[in-house]
């Protein structure tokens, strides 16, 4: 097992590139809206994606379960 | 990689991982990029170039860089040699400064194309700008200069300065495959260069075909995705006579 300093180091540059293609998503969908003149019919998922950003930046998760509560609310688009 | 369409590999001067001790490793390093590695591709079937100088990562040692720079026009003439690279700041310090600024003056006397390697992740705003006020400083022609590893940060003050401005695809560290789409999407494409690496770190060739790959998913034509990943290093590589690829029409589609 890895200590906290050790995940953070391991995974860091990971979790970086992870979060800047959500990022790269969102400005995706921005660009798309910008170029059609109209938001897409259905914004449930971009509205999913920001909940669990909301999610991620709850400064406690005393049962370190996010991923289980990101899973359980991504279940809630169907 | 040839079976992919690749037809050119360009290997810049790199870090190997460890910082030399010794002018003459640099000398051999040259001799390997620029002699023995074009045979070793061309037997398959890809043709190789290479770019001449001290990385930034090792031009704090001011002697070392001073006698490596001494002896690179040798290798200057070197016929499958583009130009010199890659040079550029790695933390930005007085020494690495004074290299950049000493192998772009030798690449503007010599007539030669200049490769820019700009820091990554957290210090690369801040180098990408100094790079710039550096080159501002000097009598160049931004035509020959290609600035690399520029990401949504940087692009900006790179194009508005006229220089090229080169993508890097990493699977971790720099720009991504779809990023490097989102890019192409937003700005000019006429000095945009995408590449990718096989180098000392995490590094895929195939982020390049990723990227080709994603950017016909979003229907750009193949002639709009030859223009960018074949045409325009062509085009800036083609300012040097040594590379005879010439960009391509597709005559259908």
């Amino acid at each position: 097992m890895l200590s906290p300093q050790k995940t953070l180091d391991t995974y860091y540059l990971e979790a970086r590139r992870d979060l800047l293609e959500v990022a790269a998503m969102l400005d995706r969908y921005d660009e798309a809206v910008k170029r059609d003149g109209a938001k897409a019919e259905n914004e449930s998922k971009k509205v999913s994606l920001l909940g669990a950003m909301e999610i991620l930046a709850q400064p406690e998760h005393p049962n370190a379960n996010r991923a289980e509560q990101l899973l359980n609310h991504f279940a809630k688009i169907t | 990689m040839a079976m992919s369409g690749v037809v050119a590999v360009c290997e810049p001067a790199f870090w190997a991982g460890f910082d030399r001790r010794h002018p003459e490793t640099f000398i051999d390093y040259f001799a390997q990029i620029s002699e023995f590695e074009p045979t070793r591709a061309a037997e398959f079937g890809i043709r190789h170039y290479c770019w001449v100088a001290v990385n930034p990562k090792e031009a704090e040692n001011k002697e070392l860089t001073n006698e490596v720079l001494r002896q690179m026009p040798e290798f200057l003439e070197k016929p499958t040699c583009l130009g010199v690279g890659e040079t550029g700041l790695h933390k930005s310090t007085p020494n690495e400064i004074e290299s950049l600024q000493a192998h772009v003056e030798m690449a503007m006397k010599h007539d030669q194309l200049v490769l820019i390697h700009t820091p990554h992740l957290s210090d690369k705003a801040h180098g990408t700008k100094t790079v710039l006020e550096v080159l501002a400083g000097m009598d160049v022609n931004p035509d020959k200069i290609w600035i690399d590893h520029v990401e949504e940060q940087t692009i900006e003050p790179v194009l508005d300065a006229g220089y090229w401005a080169g993508m890097t695809l990493y699977p971790v560290t720099k720009c991504s495959p779809r990023r490097a789409v989102d890019i192409l999407e937003k700005y000019p494409r006429e000095r945009l260069l995408v590449n990718s690496s096989a180098d000392w770190g995490p590094s895929d060739p195939f982020t390049l075909q990723e990227s080709i790959v994603e950017f016909r998913r979003r229907g750009h034509s193949l002639q709009a995705a030859v223009e960018i990943y074949h045409n325009n290093p062509c085009r800036f590589l083609g300012q040097n006579p040594k590379w005879d690829i010439k960009p391509i029409t597709i005559s259908e589609e």
